[in-house]
């Protein structure tokens, strides 16, 4: 047996072998404390403000009493309209990308609007939303405009997972369709989608979790400081959850005395987002049952 | 086996066909007829053309970029690639059974009535005997009748190749082209489906990597070799007395 070098002797190796896990480890320790102390120093801050009167009121005497209601319900709408805009849009941009196009100068050119799409700062969605919605279309800020501003804003992730999905479907869908006499969009419709389905749906609800979360975008598109009631239409103005947080930690009248409704209200918001992300690993795991390919 | 001295009528004729993949000259100046109610076997070392020649049978290539065909293919007299040839038309004439088996992700029934469904059959009871026709001719209905509602991804290899050949026939195709249908199964497995092919009685264009499978179950034999159509001729002979060298020495196993 060929000896062991000066500096490779087997306690060495183990030595150094511990070592490096030691640090391994310690950063995954790190990044789980790191999780746990945000959502710890949320907990002990919000906690208090927490009850059923605080989820199902709307704000009294200057925010500083009452609930979330209307916020509650601004951001579940908002979210949902975003996912009513980027569904139709993403899902068909994914099934042309990914079915369609032949690889050209027009796909490069759309991937790359996708792909730069998803490095835009939100704040320029919600500068863009104000220019084009609101302003040339007309909307106002609204439930319209920052539904439409959010939906710009999840589209690259809309298209980006669903055409993953699609592509993930074996060649071998494709061809027995086509071989049984079925047309591409035939194939497309009854073999892949339903298939695909999952993938697909899974990247939407996550990025329904992301609108949710979103401030900027909806800052000036969509969102009020106070409303007395819940939104009759589509083109009034809501307030939601993020710039609750926002309105009260920085141009309320009663900043320090409404801190507890801050954390409350963060609290809330990181609950749906969280609670999405759930919704889409069961969504993903029920669809996915009993299929393997 | 064909009777020596009645000639069978031509289902598939082949005229000189080129294929190329970009440069890559895939086929070379290929003709030859295929004959009704026969099993042809299509031999040769792996990328020698047999297989890309199944799929211009029924128009399975037209979605490779940068393919070019030049001379003529005739279904029935038919030109498959002629201007007012319809594709969808020719697959439901000419179906085929894939090397690895890809039922849908569905119900046992409900793969077998794809094809139905897409031509507008649409009523259970005429479903149901077609479902229940398809499955005899496969040899799969005594095995599967009960479990017509569970998910073909559930069955066996063999049974999933099985119902994969039961969807393709559930269309009464006039021709069948399977693209090494056993190569992913296990030999019993491999068994079942060869019985099939043997006693089908219907038109079928086999590709196989095996030769002992294809002494075993063909009447004719074509050898492919470099994109070119060495030898076709009688099973039996192709294999006993070939007339090529390179037949030869691909059945002697002296390369491939």
């Amino acid at each position: 047996m060929l000896r062991a070098r000066r500096g490779f002797e087997p306690r060495r190796r183990r030595r150094r072998e511990f070592v490096a896990i030691l640090f391994i480890r310690l950063t995954g320790v790190l990044v789980c404390a790191i999780m746990v102390s945000v959502l710890a120093f949320l907990i002990v801050n919000g906690a208090g403000a927490l009850s059923l009167d605080f989820l199902t009121e709307f704000p009294r005497d200057g925010m500083t009493a009452g609930g979330i209601l209307p916020a509650i319900e601004g951001t579940l709408i908002l979210a949902l309209g975003a996912l009513l805009t980027a569904i139709p849009l993403g899902f068909g941009a994914a099934v042309y990308l990914a079915e369609y196009a032949r690889p050209g100068p027009m796909v490069s050119v759309i991937r790359m609007g996708v792909l730069n799409l998803s490095g835009v700062p939100s704040v320029v969605f919600g500068l863009f939303g104000l220019a084009l919605f609101v302003k040339a279309f007309g909307f106002g800020r609204s439930i319209a405009a920052g539904s439409l501003t959010l939906g710009l804003l999840i589209l690259p992730t809309v298209v980006a997972a669903s055409e993953e999905a699609l592509r993930q479907t074996p060649q071998s869908f494709r061809e027995a369709a086509l071989a049984l006499g079925a047309s591409r969009w035939q194939a497309i419709r009854q073999v892949v989608l339903p298939a695909a389905m999952p993938g697909m749906l899974t990247g939407a609800i996550l990025a329904l979790g992301r609108a949710a979360g979103e401030t900027a975008p909806i800052v000036f598109t969509a969102s009020c400081a106070y409303t007395l009631s819940s939104p009759g239409s589509v083109f009034q103005e809501v307030m939601a959850l993020s710039t609750h947080i926002l309105n009260l930690a920085t141009n309320g009248t009663h900043i320090e005395e409404t801190r507890p409704q801050q954390f409350g209200t963060a609290l809330v918001l990181l609950a749906m987002v969280l609670g999405l992300s759930l919704c889409a690993i069961i969504v993903r795991a029920k669809l996915r049952k009993g299929r393997r390919w | 086996m064909p009777e020596d001295n009645k000639k069978r009528a031509v289902v598939i004729s082949a005229r000189d066909v080129d294929f190329f993949y970009g440069d890559f000259h895939a086929l070379k100046g290929v003709s030859m007829d295929i004959r009704e109610r026969e099993v042809t076997a299509m031999i040769g070392p792996s990328g020698c053309g047999k297989s890309t020649f199944l799929k211009l049978l029924n128009r399975m290539n037209d979605f490779v970029p940068g393919a070019r065909l030049a001379g003529e293919i005739l279904v029935r007299g038919e030109p498959v690639y002629g201007p007012d040839a319809d594709p969808v038309d020719i697959r439901r004439k000419v179906g085929m059974v894939f090397q690895r088996p890809n039922p849908f992700p569905k119900s046992i029934y409900d793969n077998i009535c794809y094809g139905p469904r897409l031509i507008g059959i649409r009523r259970k009871p005429e479903l149901d005997a077609l479902v229940e026709k398809a499955l005899k001719a496969a040899a799969l209905w005594d095995e599967v009748k009960d479990l017509l509602g569970k998910s073909a991804m559930d069955l066996s290899g063999g049974q999933q190749q099985r119902v994969c050949i039961a969807r393709a026939l559930a269309l009464e195709p006039d021709i069948l082209l399977m693209d090494e249908p056993t190569s992913a199964l296990d030999p019993i497995a491999t068994a079942k489906v060869e019985e099939w092919i043997k006693t089908s009685g219907l038109s079928i264009v086999i590709v196989t990597h095996n030769m002992q499978q294809a002494a075993r179950i063909s009447d004719r034999t074509a050898f492919f070799y470099m994109g070119e159509l060495v030898e076709f001729g009688k099973t039996l002979e192709l294999f006993t007395r070939p007339r090529e060298k390179r037949t030869e020495n691909y059945i002697t196993g002296r390369f491939g």
